[in-house]
C-alpha cells in the first residue's frame, strides 16, 4: 500500500502589532543579590520586551516581589511566564490581568517656575492629580505624584509648557484585587 | 573543618570519586586539601578539557560529572564546557576558584564575574561568601543538576572561603521553594494522548536526549511496538532506540535519514518525547509534520510551544509518563497499526544508506561501516563537531542509551576526545572511542599527555581530510565553492604527534584497515590514536537551512541497485543555500 506524500505548509503564526499588549508580570523570588541580574539578562537574552522592572521586600521574611511590565502576544507572555519559573530563585509567576489589578507608580517631577502666576498653576495641577509639593526653591518646584502610569502621563504632558528639569519615575508596581494572593 | 576541607567532604558525600582540575593561585587551599585526599583528581592539560571530560562522565554514566577551574582564565576555560553541557543538558558541577571576598569587584589578579558570565548558560550558579555555606551550596548543586531537566552548575569558591573555618552540619536540608520539577504527567493529558494515538493511523515518536536522561529506553520500546509507531531520534537521542530494531529510522533533521525526514513528513500524530524541536531537527518548523497532531512529552515546560505548536503537551518524566501511556493504551484493543507498519518497513528498507566502498582515498561511510564492526554494543563512542559527527550520526547504527555522546546543542569542536577520555573514566570496563575531525582534535591534542599520565585508554580516530569540512561543505553547497579559510594546509603528522606524547599512533589508508587497526588499539588496552586518511570530497546530503526537512540536497547514496527510484533527489543547484 501506498501513502500519499502532500507537503502542506503549517500555518504561519504571524503576530499582528494589535495582537501584542501589555502584560503585568508579578513574580515572587528570593531576596538575594543576583536574582535582579538573572531576570533581568533572561528578558534581553531571550528578546522578550521588557518596559519597566520594580522590586521591593514583600509580606514574607526573605522574599521580593517584582513586578515587570511587557509586551507581547500570548505566545512570548507563556515564553516568559515558563523561563521565569525556570529561575531556581524564582517561587511564583503570575500574569495578572489589568482589570483586576491594582497598579500604580509614583513619580517625581522637578519643573522650572519662576513666575507667581506658573507658581500657582501648577501648584493647582498638583492639587487636581492629588499631588503633592515636595520641595519649593527660588526656580523650582518638585511635585510628588502617584497613579497609573496614564494618570502621570498625563500631568507630565500638562507640566511640559513649565520646563520641566527632571522626571524619576518608578515604573509601576501591582496588586490583585480582593482577596486572592499569588 | 576548613571550607576547602568542606568542599571535598561535601564531593565525597555526593558519591564523587573523580575530578578532572587544572589548579592556581586561588585554589591552592583547596588543592592542598586535595593532596592527601582520597579523591582521585586528573589533571587535565586545559580547563575545557576538564569540563567535557566531566561531561563525557556524565553522560557515559548517568551521575554527576565534576569539573575545576582556577579564577579569571581557569574560569572562562571552563566556559565552553560549561555552556555545551547546557545545551544538552548534561549534569556538571563546575567549581571555579574566585578571588577573595574582600578584592571581588576590584578588578584583582585573575578577576573575573564567573556568576555573570556563566548565568545564562548554566542551569544555576551560585557564590559562596561564607565557608559556612560551603555545604549546602554543593548539596543543592547536585541536586538541581542531576534532576528535572539535568544541567550544569557552578560553584564560586573565593579563596578566603576555603580557608575560612566552619562547623560542618550533620544534617543538610536542601531548601529550594522556587525548584520543584514536575515528575507525573497529568493524568487526564495522558488519557487524551492515549486517545489521540489510537485515532491515529499513521503514528511517529521522535525521541531525544530525554529518553537516555530519563532512562526510560525500554518504555520508548514496548510504546512503539504496541500501537505500531516507527522512531527516529535526534541527535541527542541516538541510541536511545536500537537502531537495527525493524521500527527504527534513524537520525531525523538536517543532515538526518531520507526515511525519518520523509515519514515524519507523512506521519499524522507525532508523539515527541523529550526533545526540543531544534532548528537542526526540524528545519523550516512551518513545513514540519505538516499533517501531524503533535503530542509533546517533557520535563521542561518551557520547552512546550516554544519552537513548535504542540496539540497535546504533558510535562513530566518521560519514564513515568511513557509507562503510564502503555498502561492505558495496553487496555484497549487494536493498537497496532500493521498496514502502517509494512509500508514504513518498506520505504525504510528502500533508502538505506549505502556504506560499502572501495575506495582509496577512503570513503567516510566505508571507515565509519567498520568502526561498527570493531567495537561491540557496549563500546562508547564519541564525536566531534562537523563531518564525522553528522557521518557517524547518520551512517553508525547504535544500539543502546548512553553509548553514543555528541555535542548538539551547541556543536563545539574539540568535544569529541576529552569527553571520550571523561566517558572512559566513568565506565572502565567499558570501551571508548572518540571519532574526531582533523580540525577538532587539534583544539584539544594536548590533552594526549592526560590520557597518557593517567593511562586513561580511549581510542581517537580522527578522521583525516585536511579540511574544516564542513565548513568547506557548505562553501561547496552554497557559496560557489569559494573555499574560505577551510582548508587546513598545514597540519602536524598525527602519528607523530601521538609519539611525542607517548602514545600509538596508526595510519589508515585503505579499505580493512580501519577495522583491524581499531581491534589491535582496543586489544591493547593502552591509549591511542588513528589517523584515517578519508577522501577530502566526500560530502554528507543534507537539508539546506530554512528548507522542509524533505529538500535534501547532494546524492544520496543508497544500499539498492538503481539509485534513482528514490524520490526527493536534488541536486545542490536546485535549492538555494542559507
Ligand atoms: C569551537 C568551534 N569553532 C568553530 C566551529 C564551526 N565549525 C563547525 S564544523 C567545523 C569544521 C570542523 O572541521 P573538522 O574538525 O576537521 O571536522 P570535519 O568537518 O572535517 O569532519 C567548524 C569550523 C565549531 N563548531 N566549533
Ligand atoms: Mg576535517
Amino acid at each position: 500500500m501506498k501513502y500519499p506524500t502532500g507537503v502542506l505548509p503549517r500555518k504561519l503564526e504571524v503576530t499582528k502589532m494589535d495582537q501584542r499588549r501589555n502584560h503585568i508580570i508579578s513574580a515572587l523570588v528570593m531576596h538575594r543579590p543576583g536574582v535582579l541580574q538573572r531576570v533581568a539578562g533572561l528578558f534581553t537574552r531571550r528578546g522578550f520586551n521588557i518596559d519597566s522592572i520594580t522590586v521591593g521586600p514583600s509580606e514574607q521574611d526573605g522574599l521580593a516581589r517584582m513586578t515587570i511590565i511587557s509586551k507581547g502576544d500570548e505566545k512570548v507572555l507563556e515564553q516568559i511566564t515558563k523561563q521565569l519559573n525556570k529561575i531556581i530563585e524564582v517561587i511564583k509567576v503570575r500574569d495578572l490581568d489589568a482589570e483586576g489589578t491594582v497598579t500604580r507608580e509614583l513619580c517625581l517631577i522637578k519643573t522650572h517656575a519662576t513666575s507667581e502666576r506658573s507658581r500657582s498653576e501648577i501648584i493647582q495641577y498638583a492639587n487636581i492629580f492629588r499631588g503633592r509639593i515636595v520641595d519649593v526653591g527660588p526656580e523650582n518646584l518638585t511635585l510628588e505624584i502617584t497613579g497609573t502610569p496614564e494618570k502621570i502621563d498625563a500631568l507630565i504632558d500638562l507640566l511640559r509648557g513649565y520646563g520641566i528639569k527632571e522626571i524619576a519615575r518608578t515604573g509601576p508596581t501591582a496588586i490583585s484585587r480582593g482577596s486572592k494572593t499569588i | 573543618m576548613k571550607g576547602s576541607q568542606a568542599i571535598i567532604k561535601s564531593l565525597t558525600d555526593e558519591g564523587v570519586d573523580v575530578v578532572f582540575g587544572y589548579p592556581g593561585g586561588v585554589l591552592l587551599p583547596l588543592y592542598d586539601v586535595i593532596y592527601d585526599s582520597d579523591l582521585k583528581h586528573i589533571l587535565v592539560r586545559h580547563e575545557q578539557c576538564a569540563a567535557h571530560a566531566a561531561d563525557g562522565y556524565a553522560r557515559a554514566s548517568g551521575k554527576v560529572g565534576v569539573c575545576i577551574g582556577t579564577s579569571g582564565p581557569g574560569a572562562t576555560n571552563l566556559v565552553t564546557g560549561i555552556a555545551t553541557a547546557y545545551m544538552d543538558s548534561a549534569p556538571i558541577v563546575a567549581l571555579a576558584g574566585q578571588v577573595g571576598t574582600s578584592m571581588i569587584g576590584n578588578d584583582a589578579f585573575q578577576e573575573v564575574d564567573t556568576i555573570g558570565i556563566t548565568m545564562p548558560i548554566s542551569k544555576h550558579n551560585y557564590q559562596a561568601m561564607d565557608s559556612s555555606e560551603i555545604p549546602q551550596m554543593i548539596r543543592s548543586s547536585f541536586y538541581i543538576a542531576r534532576t528535572g531537566r539535568p544541567g550544569p552548575v557552578v560553584v564560586d569558591l573565593p579563596k578566603d572561603v576555603q580557608k575560612g573555618e566552619l562547623d560542618y552540619p550533620e544534617n543538610i536540608t536542601i531548601d529550594l521553594p522556587g525548584y520543584k520539577p514536575t515528575k507525573k504527567g497529568h493524568p487526564l493529558q495522558v488519557k487524551k494522548a492515549s486517545e489521540l494515538i489510537l485515532k491515529s493511523k499513521k503514528p511517529v515518536i521522535l525521541a531525544g536526549g530525554g529518553i537516555i536522561h530519563s532512562e526510560s529506553s525500554e518504555e520508548l520500546q514496548h510504546l512503539s511496538e504496541l500501537i505500531g509507531a516507527p522512531v527516529t531520534t535526534t541527535l541527542m537521542g541516538k541510541g536511545c532506540f536500537p537502531e537495527d530494531h525493524p521500527l527504527a529510522l534513524g537520525m531525523l533533521g538536517m543532515h538526518g535519514r531520507v526515511a525519518s525526514n520523509m515519514i515524519v513528513d507523512e506521519c499524522d500524530c507525532l508523539i515527541a518525547v523529550g526533545c526540543r524541536f531544534s532548528d537542526r531537527t526540524t528545519g523550516d518548523v512551518t513545513k514540519f509534520a505538516p499533517n501531524a497532531k503533535v503530542i509533546h512529552i517533557d520535563v521542561d515546560p518551557a520547552e512546550i510551544g516554544k519552537n513548535v505548536a504542540v496539540d497535546l503537551p504533558i510535562v513530566g518524566d518521560a519514564k513515568i509518563i511513557l509507562s503510564h501511556l502503555v498502561r492505558v493504551i495496553s487496555q484497549t484493543k487494536d493498537q497496532g497499526k500493521p498496514d502502517w507498519v509494512d509500508y514504513v518497513k518498506s520505504f525504510r528498507a528502500s533508502c538505506l544508506p549505502r556504506l560499502s566502498f572501495d575506495d582509496v582515498p577512503l570513503k567516510p561511510q566505508q571507515v565509519i561501516k567498520e568502526i561498527s564492526e570493531a567495537v561491540t554494543d557496549d563500546t562508547i563512542l564519541t564525536t566531534d563537531v562537523g563531518q564525522n559527527q553528522m557521518w557517524m550520526a547518520h551512517y553508525f547504527t547504535s544500539r543502546n542509551p548512553r553509548k553514543f555522546i555528541s555535542s548538539g546543542g551547541l556543536g563545539t569542536m574539540g568535544f569529541g576526545f576529552p569527553s571520550a577520555m571523561g566517558a572512559k573514566v566513568a565506565m572502565p570496563d567499558n570501551d571508548a572511542v572518540a571519532v574526531c575531525g582533523d580540525g577538532g582534535f587539534l583544539m584539544v591534542c594536548q590533552d594526549l599527555a592526560t590520557v597518557k599520565e593517567y593511562d586513561i585508554p580511549v581510542v581517537v580516530c580522527v578522521l583525516d581530510n585536511r579540511y574544516l569540512g564542513m565548513v568547506a561543505q557548505w562553501q561547496k553547497l552554497f557559496y560557489d565553492e569559494r573555499i574560505s579559510h577551510t582548508k587546513l594546509k598545514a597540519m602536524p603528522d598525527f602519528v607523530k604527534l601521538a609519539e611525542s606524547f607517548g602514545i600509538n599512533g596508526y595510519r589508515v589508508e585503505r579499505p580493512g584497515e580501519m577495522k583491524e587497526t581499531l581491534q589491535e588499539a582496543l586489544k591493547s588496552g593502552e591509549p591511542s590514536l588513528i589517523d584515517v586518511m578519508i577522501d577530502p570530497d566526500e560530502i554528507l546530503p543534507m537539508v539546506p537551512p530554512g528548507c522542509g526537512i524533505t529538500e535534501i540536497v547532494g546524492e544520496y547514496k543508497v544500499e539498492r541497485e538503481n539509485p534513482n527510484e528514490i524520490p526527493y533527489r536534488r541536486s545542490a543547484q536546485e535549492t538555494g543555500g542559507d
